[in-house]
Order: C-alpha cells, then structure tokens, then sequence
C-alpha cells in the first residue's frame, strides 16, 4: 500500500464540502464568495488528482476501506475507493474540464441572484461529487450510490430554471429514463450477488475469470452483462433510452456540458471499461453492445443533420459520438472507448461552452437559422469552436481522429461492414458539425438589428476555459498514436494496460495489416475532409428559408417521431391502464364488494344498534378500567 | 411483587396507558397538549434506555413472566428482542414528532383525542412487546379500537363511511384471528396450571399437521394483510388516510401498518413453517402484483393524502413479499424498512399537514409553484419524496436493496416484476414534486408562507434521520440480527 493515495478520500469530500457550504449558506454568500468556494473546491480536488495520478503511474494502486456501509452475515459492502489507472483517468477528466466548467460559470450564470447562484453552485458541486464516487467506488454498489446520485443532480440541474413546465419535464424525462436503466443496473447487482455473494471489483472478476471454479455459467454472464448494458444504455444515452439527452439541453449551458462532457453520460462507458473482464466472457453481449452503439452513432447522426437548434446539433452528436464508445467497448478496443471518452470530454465541453458564448452574445438566441458571421465578433470563441469541429470531424492531427480511428480499425478486424457502417456516420458528423460551423460563423448576421448591436466576445472567464480546451482538443489525441505510425506512441495504452490486461488475453486476436489499417485511416480521413468541405461551402451562403422540411428531411427534423412513438406505444397506454385500474377495478370491483358487505352488515347492525348507548368514549374508558381491574385482583390474589 | 421486577416492557406499555387515562380528566387544552407532549418524550427516553441497555436480560424482561389468568395459561408476558426494540422505538419516535408536528391543531374534546391517542400508543408497545398469544390479542385490539374512535370522531365530512370499511376489514381480520389463536391453543401442551398454553414458546412449538397448517396460516395472513394492508385487502387504507385528522393518519401509517408485518414475523412464520413454504409463491406474487397495481393508481390521484397511501401500500408489499421469501438478506432488508417507512411517510404526511393547513386543498390539481414561497419546504419535501423513491443514501435505499435482492436469491422473474415499481415510484413522486412546488405560483399559492421554525425543526429531524440511517445503517442491523437469526434457522 502506498502512502500517497491515502488522502483519496479528499477529492470527493472537497465537492461535498462545497455543496454544503453554497447550500447551506445560500442566502447569506456573496456571488463572489459562492463562486470561488465552488470552483475552488473542483480545483483542490483536481490537484489531488494530478497528485494521484502520478502515484498510480509509478504502478501503485490501491482499495481504501473507509467503513462498513452494510455488514451483515448475508451481505458486506464496504465503503471503499479504488484507485487504479482508468479511476484516475476519468478522475483527471471529472475533476479538470469539471473545474473549466464551473469557472465558466461564474461569469455565464452571474444573472442570477445570489440565492439562486449559490444554488447552482452547490448542485454543480454535488454532481461533481456523485459523479467522483461512481467512478471511486470499490464495489458496485459504492458505484450505484454515484449513479443514481448523477441521474438526481443531472434532475435538479435540467430544471434548475423551474419556473418552465417544459424544463421541469425534460428535468422529470432524464431521471425517469435513467431510473428505467438503472433497475437493469440494480437487478445485475443482485445477479452477482446472488451467485457470487460480493461486488467487490476485485473480487468478482478474480472469481470470474478463474477458470477453474466456473462459477458463472454463460447465461449468468450473458444476464449480467446484458442487464448492466441495459443500465448503460439509461446513464449514456443510448437507443432505446436515449431521449432524455437532447431534451437535457433545458438546463443551463454549462450544465449541459457538464453532463455530456465530464459526468453522467460517461458514466456508463466507465462501468462498461470496469467491467471489462465480464464483458469479454460474454461474446453475444459484446455483440448487442456493438451494434446498439453503431445504430445509435447513425440514428443521432441522422437526427443531428436537419437540427436547427445550436445545442440540439451539439446533444445529438453526443448521443452518436457515445455511440462510437460503446461500439469500441463492444468490439473489444475498450482502449479505444476510453480514449474517445477523454478525447470527447475536451473537444465536446469545448463546444457546449462555445456554444453558451455564442447564446450569451446572441441574448438567449439558440436557433442557428437567425445566427451567422459571428466569426468577426468573437474571434476567440470562433477561433475555438473551428479547432473543436475539427476534433470532433475526426481530421488529423486533432484529438478526435486518434480516438475515433483506434474504435474503428478495431471494429473493420471484428466486422467490416460494422466499419462501413461507421465510417458512414463519421462522415454525418463532419457534415452536421461543419453545418453548424458554418451557419453560426460564417455568411451573414442573420438575426435581429438589436441582437447584432449586442454582439460582443465573452469576458475572460468564458474565454481562459474555451482555450484551454481547445488547446486540450487540439493536442489530446497525441498521447494515443497508433503503433502504425510511432512504434511506444500509444502511451495511453501503456498506462490502461493493468485494467484491460486479462481481458485482451481472453479476446480473440483479430489482426488487419500495416497496409489495409493505413488504407481504411485515408479512407474515412478523405470522407470527412469531403463532407466537412461541402458543408461549408453549402451553409455558409445559407440563406434563410421559411416552411418545414418535407419527406425525410421532415422525419429527420421531427427526430424519427421516437418521442411520438414513445407516446403513444408506452406513456398512453400505461396512463390508460391506470385510469382503468383506479376508475374501475379499485372502485367498483374491490370496493364494491366490501361495501356491499358493508351495506349487509349495516343493516343488521341497524337492528342490533337500539341496544347500545352510543357514547364511545365510554366504552373504551369503560373497557380499559375493566381490564386494569383485572390485573390488579390477580396482583392481590 | 412489583418494585424489583419493572422492566423497560412494562414502562413502555404502562406508561402512556396511565398518561393516556390520566389525560382524559385534564380540563383544559393547553395542559392536554403539554402533558400529551411530555409523556410521549419521557417515553421515547424509556425506549432510547431499551436499546442502550439492551444487553441487559433482566430490564429486557426476558426473565420475567407475570401469571395473569393462571388457570387459562395466559401470562402477562413481556419481552424485548430486536424487533421489538426497533418498532417499540419507532413507536416512541413517531408520537413525539407527531405530537409537535400537529401541535397548533386544535381539536374539539382534546382530552378524549390525545388520551385516545395514547392509549393507542399503548396498545401499540403492547402488541410489539406481548410474549403471549392472548395478551397479543388483547393488546392488536387496544391499539385498534381508540384508533375506531379517532377516526369517526375527528376528521373529514365522509369519515363516518370510511371508518365503518376499516373497521369491518379490520374487525374481520381481528376475529379470524382470534379463532386461529384459539384453535392453535387448543393444541398446545399443558402447563402447571391448565390444560394449555398461550405463551409464545407454546405457540412457536406447537405440533400441526400441514393440513391443519393451511387453513390456520389463512386465518392470521388475513388478519395481518389487512392491517398492512396488501392487495387485495386494501382499500380501507386510501380512505381512512384521506378522511382522518393529520397526527391520526400519521399513527395509522407511519407504526401501525408494521402490526401486520410484525404479526407475520413473531406469529405466523414461527407458527406455520410447512404452510409458508407452501404458500409462499402466493403471497409473493399477490405482494407484487399488489406494488405494481397500488404504483399505477398513485398516477392517477389528484388528493396528495391518497398518493401517498397507495405508494404506501407499494411499499408495504415489498415487505411482505420480502418476509415470504424467507432468506436473511431480505429479512435484514425488512427490519430496517419497517423503520425507514415509518420515518418517511411521517415525513410526507407533515408536509402534506402544513400546506393543507395553509391553503385549505390537498388537490395536487390545484398547487403549483410553492417552491417560490417556501423554498424550505420544498427541500424538505423533496428530500422526504427522494427517500420515498429509495435513492441511495437515504434510509428507504438499504432496506429496499436487500429486500429486491432476497426476493431475486427467492426468484429473480419476481425481483424484476417488482422492480418496475421503483420506475413507477420515481413517476408518480416527481410528477407530484413537480405539479405541487415547481411552475410558476398560482393565486393560491402566491399566498402561501414560509414554514415557521418549529416546523423547520421537526422536519429537519425527519431529513436528518433519512440521511444517518441511509449513510450509516448498521446500527439498526446490530440491533436486530437476533429476530433475523431466529427466523433463519427456523427457515433452514
């Protein structure tokens, strides 16, 4: 055990901290008080982190036992941290863009009044620290308590303006969505529970992957892996619980890039890559992984091509670039997913913050159709935005195109047409992307005289995150060079090794040549270059249009009508069923027959009742002091 | 002979039954309230004394038995295990909160309301701490009938309807009962003094053919489903909750529904073990069917009291089904649960109490928007509502956890039935949160206020609660792992 990582501990109490102290102290802090306590907190913890991280590189890692959470003969869960190399990773994500996003707030929310900024504050600190603790916990149980701890703060934070009806539901939408996953997540628990009788990480995947013992069978693998997925699929956004994400966009700007880029929907990719060994015992769950994933990448690309709403663009490329996580982990490159979760928390928080500097200079304009030549009022944010598109389009030497290249070499030696299937959907997202570039930046302003009077570049606080960020999105992905082009590049890898070591053991090798992986790389780098160019040329003479979409550009803009869908296969029904259960089975059926018993007996009763005095109080009086005269006679006696 | 041989049992029992007798002389309210108040805080200490002495037999008063109808084999025999020091403390929890929580109502007759009151909370200690099937019996009625009482002498316009169905479900259930007591007496051995035995010990030995089994292990599910109630038995529960004064529904809610779950744990499970092996795939899925049903009808109430009693009655059938399924994790799961339930819905009905009392509706239909007003209110509430939906670290999250991990050991098609009840459950809450405090204000509700600090303080004791037993729950596991053990080996 390693001394160094004994202050663990510390990087999720210190968010805990602060969300006391700006709840607590919500009406009595100033603005400026609230937002250094807040954002200092992310800060120290991120420190620690970097402090961690060093010590985990070096090789240590180490499980922490705070205290028994549960400890009785049938079940022992104790409170406990693993800190190991992909905890840490994320712990750097969580903790770095997590405090970029809450500097960025202190100027972005200072609208606000104090109460309801110190409220922001103390919630955006709590998400941090749930999301800490998902990605700390020792056993997965710790883990839930993270997991159903995101879903709730990514509810306070979606309704956070709750005055809106609308916002309260798509605040009420995440978390019920979420609660759909996490019952599969809770029912796998109780799977490993009941056959091996712990969720200790360490545990459960020596008991696992220790071929002598057997302990699961491969439907019992199959279930688990399958029912976790299904909890993934709530937490990150994945088809068929996919939808609460783009209507997520009603929180405020930060928020949204906090849950796409640093916490929640990450969350399901990190138990996923955890799980690693589980998942690689289970081939046909690897299988419905992959695809789920590659038909999520090409369901939300496809949406995001006909979205005129700058965040909604930005929400569905989240779904689809998840999509493309999932597709690695289910191919096997659980590196690969890994490094895309990183790569996007850079590139994807980049956006949404560019995105919430473009509406704070547009005065609350989200729709890209009254935007356009912004590129001249705010260099930096323009500047940023461009290095972000690139990542995301996947074009090298940007940080995207490692990531995205590494999942998909992986999925072409798995399946090829899997891989024709995606390089598809990296071509949709050049396009959507660069459509949305170009609409926001280049051409002509748009909108209205008085919005372009107010246009204006963003104060420090908006710009020093974007920055940084881009320069992370720029330069992220060179810590993942392909062996193809760097022999020891891959350094990520390297340090991921322990996680994933037994797994690509146990993996089937798949592998494709120097000359076909350097073909599929031009291949998908030359699609995307095509689209990202025809884009640009095509939106930035766009022209505003008045009239909907019509043929498929009409399903697309209408999302497929999966919330129509939705609606009407399982949100009416279930109020249907409802109504019929409360209106006629619980009041005719069951009631009626007690009251018609009770009518029965009523009327006897009406007969008997000239018998009786009627004063009640007397009766219990009465029947008490009988009863206390029988104790004491046997006392005496 | 008494002096030496009072033990914490019979403080618990007499204590509020002298207070509560005494109280029906007091003349004037004021004094009624305080004396009620005092009492029920002097008695929660006497509990607090039960868990802090817990490892002392003689106070527990295992060691003591008071022949009462010597001849008849009936004793006044009292006893604490951990079940019983846990439902006894919520027993003793419950009245004080409720006591200060309802403190500025005030009720015509007070003397008779708060005397009724406290002879219920006898009745209640009795039932949780009896050793004797015939004292059990007599004790499950005191605790009953003051609660007929309160019900059709204090509450809404249709209380008189209303307490006539719970009375006849219950009385039905009550005197079934009484003819499995007496049927399982008839078969017990001799004692000293008579032919046969009430005692506890008696009853947990008792010889019985399963045939006979079958039909008496009917005679007392019935009596106890209805007290829980589960499906089908309770329709009673919605009802009576909507029309009886506040500090009663909470009485009925928060402790006594646990009766009937009590009753299966100390009665029927020892009692029947060959039947409930039989009949435990039938209870189970009555219990589920049960959660799932009550979870729908909860979207469809407006009355915020009637949201409440049919989430109740979905979480009451998780415990039941739990207890049937017989295996330690789920058990464990039940014992804190019974505790947390009690907490929570206590929690639910004072905030339900304070804005009914402000704004005279309980109409979920006619809120909107309280957030702006009462901002304290609302995270109290929301607090209590995310407890009530088992979030993790709050209380409801270990005991449900255990409880949907027994029944999946029990049959995992069952646990994942169940578990689209904790889907449902989030629904209808955040629906409710949502209609009743977010949104903008309506006329109504622009005139609501702040909670005032006694308000603020009880409610913070209910959250603080929530979140000590949902962060650290062992202590409560401690406590009872020796009811637990005892089940199991009979189960083994």
């Amino acid at each position: 055990m390693n001394n160094t990582l004994q202050i663990v501990w510390l990087i999720p109490f210190l968010p805990l901290v602060g969300f006391l102290i700006n709840g607590l102290g919500r009406n009595n802090l100033s603005k400026t008080l609230t937002g250094i306590i807040g954002s200092g907190v992310i800060l120290a913890s991120f420190l620690i982190s970097v402090f961690v991280f060093f010590s985990v590189k070096s090789g240590n890692t180490h499980v922490a036992h705070y205290f028994d959470f549960i400890n009785t003969p049938s079940l022992k869960v104790g409170f406990d941290f693993q800190t190991d190399q992909l905890s840490t990773l994320f712990l750097l994500i969580i903790t770095g863009v997590g405090f970029l996003i809450h500097l960025y707030s202190t100027s972005y929310m200072h609208e606000e009044k104090p109460k309801d900024f110190a409220k922001y504050f103390s919630f955006l600190n709590l998400f941090i620290f749930s999301m800490l603790v998902l990605v700390m916990g020792g056993n997965y149980i710790i883990m839930f308590i993270g997991w159903e701890g995101v879903g709730l703060c990514s509810y306070l934070l979606i309704g956070y303006w709750f005055k809106n009806n609308d916002y309260n539901n798509a605040a009420k939408k995440a978390f019920i969505m979420n609660r759909v996953g996490d019952l599969g997540f809770l029912l796998a628990v109780f799977w490993l529970l009941s056959k091996l009788g712990t969720t200790d990480y360490h545990q459960v995947f020596a008991l696992v992957s220790d071929p002598q013992k057997k302990v699961l069978s491969l439907f019992d693998i199959t279930g688990i892996t399958l029912l976790l997925f299904v909890g993934a699929t709530g937490k990150s956004a994945q088809i068929p619980l996919y939808t609460w994400l783009p209507d997520a966009m009603a929180g405020p700007t930060p928020v949204s890039a906090l849950i796409h880029a640093a916490t929640m929907v990450t969350a399901g990719i990190y138990m996923i890559a955890r799980s690693n060994i589980l998942f690689t015992m289970a081939p046909a769950t690897q299988s419905v992984v992959a695809i789920v994933g590659l038909a999520t990448a090409i369901l939300a690309a496809t949406i995001a091509l006909k979205q005129h709403d700058i965040k909604k663009v930005l929400a569905y490329s989240t779904v689809s670039q998840l999509g493309y996580m999932f597709l690695g982990l289910g191919v096997g490159a659980y590196t690969g997913a890994v490094f895309h979760v990183m790569t996007h928390a850079f590139f994807k928080a980049l956006l949404f913050l560019g995105a919430g500097s473009v509406i704070h200079s547009m005065g609350g304009e989200q729709d890209i159709r009254n935007m356009g030549g912004l590129k001249k009022y705010m260099s930096i944010t323009h500047l940023t935005f461009l290095l972000g598109c690139l990542a995301i389009a996947g074009m090298p030497p940007f940080s995207g195109f490692f990531s995205k290249d590494e999942i998909l070499a992986a999925t072409f030696a798995k399946n090829p047409v899997w891989w024709g299937i995606g390089v598809l959907g990296a071509l949709m997202t050049a396009f959507y992307m660069f459509r949305l570039y170009a609409m926001t930046f280049l051409g002509k302003f748009r909108g209205t005289r008085d919005q372009e009077h107010h246009l204006h570049e963003s104060p420090a606080a908006i710009t020093f995150p974007l920055i940084i960020l881009a320069i992370l999105a720029v330069t992220g992905g060179w810590i993942g060079i392909p062996e193809l082009f760097m022999h020891g590049g891959h350094r990520l890898e390297a340090f991921l090794e322990p996680i994933f070591a037994q797994s690509k053991e146990m993996a089937v090798k798949h592998e494709i040549s120097n000359a076909s992986e350097y073909l599929l790389m031009g291949i998908s780098v030359l699609g995307a270059l095509v689209a990202l160019l025809y884009a640009w040329n095509k939106y930035s003479r766009y022209q505003k249009i008045e009239g909907e979409e019509t043929g498929i550009g009409k399903v697309l803009a209408h999302k497929w009508y999966i919330d129509e869908l939705y609606d009407s296969v399982i949100v009416k029904p279930l109020q249907l069923v409802a109504a019929f259960l409360s209106n006629v089975i619980e009041k005719n059926v069951i009631d009626g027959f007690v009251n018609g018993v009770g009518k029965a007996v009523n009327y006897g009763s009406r007969q008997i009742r000239l018998l009786q005095s009627g004063q009640v109080g007397t009766y219990v009086l009465l029947m008490v002091f009988g009863i206390l005269i029988l104790f004491i006679i046997q006392l005496f006696l | 002979m008494l002096g030496n041989d009072i033990t914490i049992p019979h403080l618990l029992i007499f204590f509020p039954l002298v207070a509560g007798l005494i109280t029906f002389f007091l003349k004037k309210e004021a004094w009624v309230k305080a004396w009620s108040l005092l009492t029920a805080i002097i008695t929660l200490f006497v509990s607090l004394a039960s868990i802090y002495y817990r490892n002392n037999l003689e106070l527990s008063g295992l060691t003591f038995n008071y022949e009462w109808l010597k001849y008849m084999g009936a004793s006044f025999a009292v006893s604490l295990d951990g079940m019983a020091r846990l439902l006894t403390f919520l027993t003793a929890f419950s009245f004080p909160v409720i006591f200060i929580a309802t403190y500025r109502n005030s009720y015509k007759n007070s003397k008779v309301f708060y005397g009724l009151m406290l002879l219920s909370q006898a009745g209640l200690m009795g039932v949780f701490l009896s050793s004797d099937a015939l004292l059990f019996y007599f004790f499950w009625e005191l605790a009953l009938i003051p609660v007929y009482f309160l019900c059709s002498r204090w509450g809404g316009e249709r209380r008189i309807p209303a307490t006539f169905k719970f009375f006849i479900y219950t009385f039905t259930g009550s005197l079934l009962m009484l003819i499995g007591i007496i049927y399982v007496y008839l078969h017990t051995g001799a004692t000293q003094f008579s032919d046969h035995s009430f005692s506890l010990q008696a009853f947990h030995s008792v010889l019985l053919i399963p045939s006979q089994q079958d039909w008496l292990f009917w005679l007392f599910f019935i009596a106890f489903a209805v007290k829980m109630p589960i499906f089908p038995f309770h329709t009673w529960q919605p009802d009576i909750y909507e029309q009886s004064s506040a500090a009663v529904t909470m009485v009925l809610s928060g402790v006594m529904v646990k009766m009937g779950l009590f009753g299966i744990i100390r009665w029927l499970l020892p009692m029947f073990p060959v039947a409930v092996g039989k009949f435990d795939n039938v209870i189970i899925w009555l219990s589920v069917t049960g959660m799932i049903y009550a979870s729908l009808i909860a979207l469809k109430q407006d009355d915020l009291k009637r949201l409440v009693a049919y989430s109740s009655i979905a979480h009451i059938g998780l415990m039941c089904a739990a207890i049937f399924t017989t295996r330690q994790m789920a058990l464990e799961g039940v014992m804190i649960q019974m505790f947390s339930h009690g907490i929570n819905i206590i929690g639910m009905w004072i905030v339900i109490e304070l804005i009914e009392k402000q704004l005279g509706t309980r109409k979920i239909s006619e809120l909107r928007g309280l957030a702006h007003k009462a901002p304290v209110l609302t995270i109290m509430l929301v607090v209590i509502a995310l407890a009530n939906i088992a979030l993790p670290l709050t209380n409801a999250f270990i005991g449900e956890f255990m409880m949907f991990g027994g029944l999946f050991k029990f049959n995992m098609w069952c646990a994942a039935v169940a578990g689209v009840s904790i889907i449902l459950a989030a629904v209808y809450t955040l629906n409710m949160v949502q209609k009743v405090f977010y949104g903008e204000a309506n006329a109504l509700t622009a005139t609501a206020r702040e909670i005032s600090l006694n308000e603020k303080i009880i409610l913070s004791v209910i959250v603080m609660t929530i979140f000590m037993s949902g962060i650290y729950p062992q202590p409560f596991f401690e406590l009872t792992k020796d009811t637990v053990a005892a089940i199991i080996t009979k189960f083994k």
